[in-house]
């Protein structure tokens, strides 16, 4: 059972004929991720690793049956589009791997989300891992051992490295969550650690955060307003980042005065989350908060 | 991407938002020329991309057309902040009674539109704000449902504002959503927004278009490039993210969080790094050959560093891209890798085949690249 996502998840990949559709629903299977269609308008009828095509989402539920999540491969002026379509659709859950959407379309992919209590994940992330029961994403499943380590991140290689180390030390994870690197995200830290809270196979928490913005530092506040229910080891990456550069990800940028690591790191701290130098630092904090 | 004052007033004006009437100079003639007709006294406002330009002393008050050549010349030798002066603005000088705030931006954690109106009008908003936290008001706006009028009105009493403009603000705040959403913009500022005895006009104007839309307006597709560094536009064409530091120790990573905690480990380790450069997701060889060739060719790093966790990213298609950097540019200068993931035996093989060696742990790596930096 994960937080979001488990091995009855019923998934639906738009963007299925493309290169990274085509090629992560076959890892995504492989896990063992029930995926039951595939969505790319126009190339209705084929088959992809076995899955059915469909050119609409509408199509593929009337043809398979209701599906739970959708995980969305299409370009980013695309994207758009086909996250509108998977909402109005009735799919509670769209994870949104692309990159680079624009930020209104974002903003219009968010709220829509929220007006239809659809939980979106993303855009520009690696996705959403149970271990051991689900993959919906891009994420490289072999790094990821099972455990009892909730994982909610920004970014997705960093994620991977510091899965890694923790496997090196014994650690596994129970759910593992990149929200995505843009500035416009549709679930945030409050809202994914409320699920890990009721998560009975999650003992602690790994956050993965990065300058920019001041999503930590509100988390921060949320955690201790809440009574600090579950133990949390924290890494930020960005500590040598100069404001008023983007570092890449979108929402990478320090600017106005808001988002430097300094800040995150202090409140944090402050909120009793010890705050790793380095990404291999990370098992021995959680070793001292275990 | 940021636009002059001189463009974003331009659009704003198209919007039918008051602003002073102005003309462009490129040299002192112009200025005086554009003096002339405006009638003195003039403002000469440098055009540039850099924040706080007031502060720097960028914007001067011109009474008489001496006063213009004079300034314009001193201003068109002046750096503001690093940046050179190309453009004036030269505007007429407008009297007003006081200076407003007023902004339309994206709010990351409410993931709505918000207006942001203070009465704490001209420089240093954002400190003024942090002293008084009380003079800024928030308006959000749904996407789904936009902007409505009555947002004007509670600005306005918030504004302190006579009856008599409310219209006014009305129609500037409904001009600058408008303007937002058709433009793409991630901001539209007005600071100030002056209030005179004719209504309210803004003297300045700051317009921020989102990068990721640029593609839906091919007019400012080629303005984009000119806040680039010559190595930053390079990056752009071959589609990976470089920002510039100023270390010895290159850095190439995969993925923007793995780039910033590469150049974090570095620091840590006691080393500076030269660079922040993410090749991104599923890298071909050919950007990776781009990559190692702008971090090979720079004048100031010593040692590269490439520290690769493949996903989507596959090693052996990395490890040729470095191969053939080193091969089309001779450089000598030494090469530290990790590398883990898909294909990472290959990688590995076709690395250690020229003598690298490959690290698998992204402490060993860092450490080594310090250290040769050192030498």
């Amino acid at each position: 059972m994960g937080i979001l996502v488990d091995r009855n998840t019923r998934v639906l990949i738009q963007g299925i004929t493309g290169r990274e559709g085509s090629f992560h629903t076959k890892l995504m299977l492989e896990y063992g991720t029930k995926i039951v269609a595939g969505v790319t308008p126009g190339k209705g009828g084929q088959v992809v690793h076995g899955i059915p095509v469909y050119d609409t989402v509408k199509e593929a539920v009337e043809h398979v049956g209701s599906i739970d999540a959708s995980v969305v491969f299409v370009p980013s002026r695309f994207a758009r589009d086909a996250v509108l379509e998977a909402i109005d659709n009735g799919i509670k859950i769209v994870v949104v791997i692309t990159e680079g959407i624009s930020v209104h379309d974002e903003v219009v992919m968010v709220n829509h989300a929220k007006h239809n209590g659809t939980i979106m994940i993303g855009p520009n992330t690696p996705g959403v891992l149970t271990a051991g029961e689900a993959k919906l994403g891009i994420m490289p499943a072999h790094v990821f051992k099972k455990g009892c380590i909730g994982v909610i991140s920004r970014s997705g290689t960093l994620t991977y490295e510091i899965a890694r180390e923790l496997g090196k030390k014994g650690y596994g994870v129970s759910t593992v969550v990149g929200m995505g690197g843009d500035p416009i995200i549709g679930m945030n830290y409050i809202e994914l650690y409320d699920r890990f809270v009721r998560d009975p196979e999650t003992k602690a928490l790994v956050i993965i955060g990065e300058i920019g913005g001041d999503a930590e530092e509100r988390f921060a506040k949320y955690y201790v307003g809440t009574g600090r229910e579950k133990p949390i080891v924290a890494y930020i990456a960005g500590r040598t980042a100069p404001p008023g550069k983007r570092m890449g990800h979108a929402g990478a940028i320090i600017s106005m005065g808001l988002g430097d690591y300094k800040s995150k790191r202090e409140a944090l701290e402050k909120a009793g989350i010890p705050v790793a130098d380095k990404p291999s630092d990370v098992p021995r904090l959680l070793s001292e908060i275990l | 991407m940021k636009l002059y004052e001189f463009e974003a007033k331009k659009i704003v004006r198209d919007y039918g938002i008051p602003v002073p009437d102005g003309m462009l100079a490129r040299n002192i003639d112009e200025a005086v020329e554009a003096a002339k007709k405006i009638g003195v006294p003039v403002v000469l406002k440098s055009q540039v991309l850099v924040g706080r330009r007031g502060l720097a002393g960028g914007i001067r008050i011109a009474e008489t057309l001496e006063d213009v050549a004079r300034e314009a010349e001193n201003l068109f030798n002046t750096r503001i902040r690093g940046e050179e002066v190309k453009y004036l603005l030269v505007e007429k000088k407008i009297d007003f009674k006081r200076e407003l705030y007023l902004s339309l931006t994206i709010d990351r954690a409410a993931r709505k539109y918000v207006f942001l109106a203070s009465p704490l009008g001209g420089v240093e908003i954002e400190e003024l704000v942090k002293q008084y936290p009380d003079k800024l008001l928030k308006l959000y706006i749904d996407p789904a449902t936009g902007y409505s009028p009555y947002m004007s009105r509670t600005a306005a009493k918030f504004l302190g504002l006579s009856k008599e403009t409310w219209k006014d603000l009305h129609s500037i705040m409904n001009s600058m959503y408008k303007l937002m959403i058709e433009l793409d913009a991630e901001l539209v500022e007005f600071n100030p927004l002056a209030v005179t005895d004719k209504g309210l006009i803004a003297l300045d104007a700051k317009i921020r278009i989102d990068d990721n839309s640029l593609y839906r307006h091919p007019e400012l597709q080629d303005k984009a490039l000119r806040e680039l560094s010559p190595r930053e536009q390079v990056a752009k064409k071959y589609g990976f993210s470089y920002v510039e530091l100023d270390g010895n120790i290159g850095i190439i990573c995969n993925g923007a969080g793995l780039t910033m905690a590469t150049m974090d480990l570095v620091a840590y380790y006691g080393g500076k790094p030269a660079n922040f450069l993410d090749i991104g997701g599923g890298a071909t060889r050919e950007r990776v050959r781009e990559a190692t060739k702008l971090i090979l060719t720079h004048e100031r790093v010593k040692v590269v560093l490439i520290n690769i966790f493949g996903g989507i990213t596959r090693c052996d298609e990395v490890a040729r891209g470095v191969i053939e950097a080193v091969e089309e540019t001779g450089a000598h200068k030494p090469i530290v890798v990790r590398m883990l993931g898909t294909n990472e035996e290959e990688g590995r093989r076709i690395l250690e085949e020229y003598g690298y060696k490959v690290f698998s742990e992204a402490d060993e790596a860092v450490k080594k690249a310090v250290e040769l930096a050192r030498r």
